[in-house]
C-alpha cells in the first residue's frame, strides 16, 4: 500500500521499530495511550468487567507476538482494536453467554424500520441531570442489553469517538452498515432512556408529557 | 431552496446521519423543515442528541484500578 507509513508519526515508528526486535518497554509504550479504548471494547462486548480485563491482556500479547503481522497500513490502535474485539468475540462464542443478551427486541415495522417506542420530549436535560447515579445506571443498562452488533458501533463511535470510517474497518463493514446500526443502537438507548419510562430523568416533571401519535 | 416534504419515516431514517452532519445540504433542509413543525420528531432528535452526549463521556468504562500496571506486569513477564 503506497505512502501506508504516513499514519505513523516519527515516536510511533521508532517504538514499533524497537517493539519488533522484541523491545518489550517499547511495545508497552505503543499500548499504553489505547489501554482504555482496548478495555471499553471488551468490556462492552463482555458485560464483564474480570473477563474483560483478560481479554484485554490476551489481545496485547497476542498483537506482541504477531507484531510482524501489522504493515502499518492501519492505526497501530486501530489493529490492536480488532485484535480485540475478534478476541472478545471468541470469548463471547465460547462462554455462550451472549444467549442470554437481546431480550428486548427492537421495534420494526413490516419493513424491518426501527420504530420509536415513544415521543417523550427529552428537551430539557440539564447537565447536573446527566450525572445522575440512576441515570448513569439505566444507561449501562441499556448499552449491555443491545444486540452485539449496535453495541459494537455504538462503543467505536459514540464512546471512543472514532470515525464511520474508521469504525468501519475495525468492524470489516460497509460505512453504510455502520451508519445504519448506529441509527438503530443510539435510537434504542433513546428508548430505554427516554423520560416515557417513568419521568424521573427531569428534574421539572411538569413539563413532561408522554405523547404518542397513533 | 424549495425544500420537498419528507415523512416522519423518512426522519427516523436520517436522524442519526443528521446528528452526526453526514447528510448533504438538500437532506438538511428537508429534515429541519420537518423539525419544525414535528414536535414528535423534534423529541426524537433531542433524545438521540443527550444520548450521544451522555454515551460520549464515557464515564461508565473507566479502568479498573491496577489495570495498567497488571497489563505491564503481563507483558514482562511473558
Amino acid at each position: 500500500m503506497g505512502g501506508a507509513k504516513a499514519h505513523l508519526d516519527a515516536t510511533e515508528a521508532d517504538l514499533l521499530e524497537r517493539a519488533r526486535q522484541g523491545d518489550k518497554e517499547a511495545f508497552y509504550s505503543l499500548v499504553c495511550p489505547c489501554e482504555r479504548s482496548v478495555y471499553t471494547a471488551a468490556v462492552s462486548i463482555l458485560n464483564n468487567p474480570a473477563d474483560a480485563e483478560d481479554v484485554a491482556q490476551e489481545a496485547v500479547l497476542k498483537a506482541f507476538t504477531h507484531l510482524a503481522r501489522f504493515r502499518a497500513e492501519a492505526k497501530f490502535s486501530t489493529w490492536l482494536i480488532q485484535i480485540t474485539i475478534n478476541e472478545a468475540r471468541l470469548k463471547l462464542r465460547k462462554d455462550r453467554r451472549h444467549l442470554q443478551e437481546s431480550l428486548d427486541e427492537p421495534h420494526t415495522n413490516e419493513d424491518g424500520e426501527y420504530i420509536p417506542k415513544d415521543f417523550a420530549d427529552w428537551r430539557e436535560v440539564p447537565s447536573e441531570t446527566l450525572q445522575q447515579k440512576e441515570l448513569r445506571e439505566a444507561l449501562k443498562r441499556a448499552i449491555a442489553h443491545l444486540p452485539l452488533k449496535y453495541r459494537e458501533v455504538l462503543i467505536l463511535r459514540d464512546v471512543q469517538q472514532r470515525t464511520i470510517k474508521e469504525t468501519a474497518q475495525i468492524l470489516d463493514l460497509t460505512e453504510g452498515a455502520v451508519k445504519t446500526r448506529l441509527l438503530r443502537a443510539r435510537l434504542q438507548i433513546r428508548d430505554a432512556l427516554a423520560p416515557g419510562v417513568d419521568g424521573t430523568w427531569t428534574t421539572s416533571k411538569a413539563g413532561y408529557q408522554k405523547v404518542r401519535p397513533w | 431552496m424549495r425544500v420537498i416534504e419528507i415523512s416522519c419515516l423518512e426522519v427516523w431514517r436520517e436522524i442519526s446521519n443528521y446528528v452526526d452532519g453526514e447528510v448533504d445540504a438538500e437532506l438538511r433542509a428537508r429534515l429541519e423543515a420537518h423539525f419544525k413543525v414535528c414536535a414528535h420528531c423534534t423529541a426524537i432528535l433531542d433524545g438521540m442528541r443527550n444520548v450521544v452526549k451522555l454515551v460520549g463521556d464515557g464515564v461508565e468504562y473507566e479502568l479498573p484500578d491496577g489495570f495498567s500496571q497488571r497489563l505491564y506486569r503481563k507483558l514482562m513477564d511473558r
